[in-house]
Order: structure tokens, then sequence, then C-alpha cells
């Protein structure tokens, strides 16, 4: 059952853009999201799904893979949804019942939080669905290498991320064995009462720390007997280098950015 | 009483095409047979087992256990699992509590059981698998392998099943250790008339404990009878990754170079009876060679021990 969830995986795939260059894939992520709270009209958010609609068809992802990946949020949407319908004041009043009231920059204001959110997950979750982990932790040490100056261990911090971000799958794993060998011992997860279904927990959790902790010695292990010794004078097998497509999309990019922030002056 | 399975199978999705695995698997298990089960990795094998106690629901397919049909509405999972007990494979890694004994009592406790019967029910579990009192109060984490193994077994002997499965249970352990664990299931199987069901890898396991074999490839039971029967074709064994005992092969290339064996041998102690009586018929002409022949069984046994 949690194998269901695809956000944050990676679609294995060649396209256009899995070849880019990850550090422009993270700072197109970055100014997407920023781009998305710049808009402040139809006109912009129109703008924002277009652009994201191209990006995707060019990373050749299928559409209902993506649509997957929203499913965990469906709740989180509904909620802000009727918070923002129920509870904005202003305009015009459409309905009135009770200590119900809806106006009409109540529902622009829903319909445009959804929107935003809609595109907020689908524009962060396609970098990851595109970009491998190891990649996307390249891409963070190499633009984030000038904090080295300021003595931040930038080389470390990246490598504990790619490591924590392979043990993902590994545990997921790891949780769905534990649960199928203590429910063969009649344990039971889906009855009683808040306290017992956390204590109903204990017999996956200690063997699943237990196991966490053998993995990561062994690793450990691993790398020391490999001579790993930190980032100091360690050079890549695969530098990170941009090639002329990296810089057209920088600049496709900046001229996207550039056109959000004119719709802000549109008269509407 | 029995388990019976009806045309199971098991799909499933792995981006976004559908596997198999498993293909209409039909069979049925009766009371108190020593049942092994092999196949190459990723055969269906752990799939298959999964089904016997409702840990995974077949595609389509139905399961009857002792006649009931498990998947119909209102038959009780949890009850099914205290009938069929499931040890998974390395089951020491499922152990959690601060001692042996209160993680044996887990499964009992689960039953619902009164704390004396608990306690009980733990004892007689832990002795049956070997281990005294001595370990009672020690922590599963300072245990070498094979007794953490044994405690974990132990862990689902003490529910009491009606069906022990177990999931290749002598993997990565010593010759000896595999030997004892073997030789407990089987005292399991003839003094508490308990039906078993052995996944292994092992050729020589199973040829030597098992009433009766399935052989897993694709999903599918492809051949299942007396391990004698099923290791008669190791050439078609082998085409799925599979084989026969070592001590088999030894019998067909006795053959081969003219000695009138027997190649229906299975186990070393058959060969070494097999070997003796077709050699004291010869005995008087060839008598130097029936000697070299009995020191290359030898050879093959101890070989046999230090190679798993």
């Amino acid at each position: 059952m949690l194998r269901k969830i695809t956000i944050g995986q990676y679609y294995s795939v060649d396209s256009f853009i899995h070849r880019l260059d990850p550090r422009v894939k993270l700072f197109a992520t970055m100014m997407y999201v920023v781009s998305l709270f710049m808009a402040n009209n139809w006109v912009g958010y129109l703008l924002g799904a277009i652009a994201l609609a191209v990006y995707i068809k060019a990373s050749k992802v299928p559409m209902n893979f993506i649509m997957r990946g929203l499913k965990p949020i469906i709740f989180l949407l509904c909620f802000s949804v009727l918070f923002n319908l129920f509870l904005t004041t202003g305009g015009t009043v459409l309905v009135k019942f009770w200590i119900i009231t809806i106006t009409t920059a109540g529902v622009k204001q829903a319909f445009f939080m959804a929107v935003r959110l809609i595109l907020l997950i689908i524009g962060s979750s396609i970098m990851t669905y595109t970009t491998t982990p190891n990649q996307l932790t390249d891409a963070m040490e190499k633009s984030l290498g000038f904090l080295k100056k300021v003595k931040v261990p930038v080389h470390e911090l990246a490598m504990m991320m790619s490591i924590a971000l392979r043990f993902i799958p590994i545990l997921v794993e790891e949780t769905d064995k534990m649960m199928k060998a203590q429910l063969a011992r009649g344990a039971n997860f889906e009855e009683g009462n808040l306290i017992q279904r956390a204590k109903a927990m204990v017999p996956i959790l200690v063997p699943l720390f237990i196991s966490a902790f053998r993995r990561a010695t062994d690793l450990a292990l691993a790398m020391e007997a490999r001579c790993y010794h930190g980032g100091e004078g360690r050079t890549r097998m695969k530098p990170l280098q941009y090639q002329g497509a990296d810089r057209v999309m920088y600049l496709v990019f900046a001229v996207y950015f550039a056109a959000i922030i004119a719709t802000r002056f549109l008269p509407l | 009483m029995s388990i019976k399975l009806e045309h199971v199978s098991l799909d499933y999705e792995d981006g976004g095409r559908i596997n198999h695995a498993l293909k209409d698997v039909t069979l049925e298990i009766p009371d108190n047979q020593f049942v092994g089960l092999i196949g190459h990795t990723g055969s269906g094998k752990s799939s298959l087992i999964q089904h016997l106690n409702g840990l995974l629901h077949a595609t389509s397919g139905t399961i009857y256990y002792n006649g009931e049909n498990i998947y119909a509405e209102g038959y009780s999972m949890r009850k099914l699992r205290n009938k069929v007990g499931l040890v998974f494979q390395y089951p020491e890694h499922q152990l959690f509590e601060v001692d042996v004994f209160a993680d044996v009592c887990f499964g009992p406790k689960n039953q619902g059981l009164s704390e004396e019967e608990v306690k009980e029910r733990a004892r007689e579990a832990l002795n049956l698998v070997g281990l005294d009192e001595s370990y009672y109060k020690k922590s599963p984490f300072e245990l070498s392998g094979g007794q953490k193994r044994r405690v974990a077994i132990a862990g689902v002997l003490a529910m009491n099943p009606e069906v022990l499965v177990l999931d290749e249970p002598t993997a990565g352990l010593d010759p000896r250790g595999r030997d004892e664990i073997l030789g407990q299931i089987k005292e399991l199987k003839e003094q508490r008339n308990m039906t078993i069901v052995l996944v292994s890898h092992s050729m020589e396991d199973v040829a030597r404990y098992v009433d009766r074999l399935i052989v897993m490839n694709h999903g599918e039971a492809v051949y299942d009878g007396t391990p004698r029967e099923v290791f008669r074709h190791y050439k078609e064994l082998e085409k799925i990754g599979l084989a026969a005992p070592q001590v088999t092969y030894l019998m067909h290339q006795l053959k081969e170079r003219g000695l009138d064996v027997n190649t229906d041998v299975i186990t070393i102690e058959e060969a070494r009876e097999e070997l003796k009586r077709v050699l004291s018929k010869k005995k008087n002409t060839v008598s130097i060679q029936a000697d070299s022949l009995l020191n290359v069984t030898n050879e093959v046994h101890q070989g046999d021990t230090a190679s798993c």
C-alpha cells in the first residue's frame, strides 16, 4: 500500500528534460514556485499552467503517473479550498445561510488557491520525476559550493542527503515486511484506540530501527573500505558541466519569469 | 482438514505493466504432510505461501482452509493466521522484545490467552526448538544467528498452529544449525501431527526431509510429486535454474560409465545402500574398485555438508 505513492519518485525515461543539467532543473523549480506566488490574476495562472504542460510534455512522464502523485494531497487541497471559500470576506454575497457566507471574493480566492496548490505540487514533483536523487544532491553541492568558504560542510550534507534518499525505498520495503511478519504473529494494527494503536507499532518500529542501524554500519564500513574520507580533494566521475541546451533553458525560464511579472501589471 | 487452492492467480502492476506473480495455481495440501516448495528467485514461492495465511489476497481464485472459503465475507483472517503459522525469511529480524521469553509470548498474547496459558505456550515452544531456561531472560540480540532464528520460530510455534509454513528457515546458517533446525521441524511433523510447508533452495534438504515436492516456475506449479518423481526430471529442472541433488548426478555418471546402479537415488544414505548392493554382487571380481567407489561417496558426503 505504501508503494502507491509516486510523489518524490524518479521516472526513468530518456527525454530532453531528463538530460538537462540538474542545476538548471533545481533553479527552474525554485523560480517556478516563486512565480506562482507572484502571479495574482488568471492570466498569470494560465501562463503558469501552460508552461508546466509544455514542460511535462517534453519530459515524457505520463500524465496519469503525475495525477497519481496528487492523490495524497487531495485532503489538504479540499481543506484549504473550503476555508478560503467560507472565510474570505468582500465582494458580493452569493449565498447566506446560517453562519455560512459565500462571497465572490471567496470563490475567486478558493479557486486560485486550488490552482496554485496543484501547480505547486506538480511543478515540484516533476523535478524529482526527471532527476535522480544523486543528480539532485550533486546539483545542490555544486550550487551551494560557495558556502564552503564560511565553513559549512556542504559535501557532507549533500552526502547525508543522498544516503537518506537512497534509504527511503529500502525502509518502505522493510516496513512492509515487518508488518506482514507481525501480522502473521497475530498483531492487530486496525483496531483499538489511539494508545493501543501506537503500542501496536512497537513490534514494527523496534526491528525497523535495528535494521536501519545495521544497514548504516554496513554502509559506513563499505564506504571506508573504498577509502571514502569526506569531500577533501574528491573529484567526480561525471563533473557537472553546462551544455548549450542548459544555457538556452536558463534563458527560456528567465523569459517565463519576466512574463509572469508582466501579467501583474495587466489592466484586469 | 486441508488447504486447498483453486485457480489462484495474483497480478501486480509494475510501472504500468501487469505482471503475474502467480498463474492459475491449483493444489491441495492434506493434513500432516511435509511439503517442499522449490523454485528459482522470483518464481512465486514467497507469494504463494503468503496466500496460505491471507497476507496476500489473490486477484482471482479461491482458497479453502478446512473446507471454508477464506475469502468469504465474515471469515476471520486473524483466526486463519492462528492456524497457519508463517515463518518469514530471516525471521530473527522481527524480534523486538527485551528478552527471549517475552518475544515468544507476543504471538499467544495476541490470541487473547490468559497469562498462565501464554507462559505455558512460550515454555513449550522454546522447549521444542531446543532452548532451555538459561536463555529465557537473555536479550534476543546477544544470541548467535542460529539461536535467534530458533527464538523466532518458537515465536510462531507458540501460537500452536496446525500448519507451519517456513520460508527458507536455513538460509545463512552453518551446516550444524541447518541440520538442527530441519531435524526439529521434522520432529514437529511427527510428534504434533503438524502440516509443514518448507520453502528451500537446497535440493539435498528437500530430498532428505519432505514427503512431497512442488516446483514453481514463473508463477506456475510445474511439478508436483514425491522428491524421487520430481528429481527424475533433473534435465528439465536445470532449464529453470534448479537441479537434482548432487548424489543423483553421481549415480547418473556411474551408470554412464558402466556400473549398473539405480539412478532413482536422492540421498547420500540411499546412495551408500545402493552402491553396497551393486558392488557386493560383483565383489569377487572387482573388490579393489568397490573400495575406491565407497571412498568417492564418502568424499561426496563430506563435500556436500561443507559446501552448504
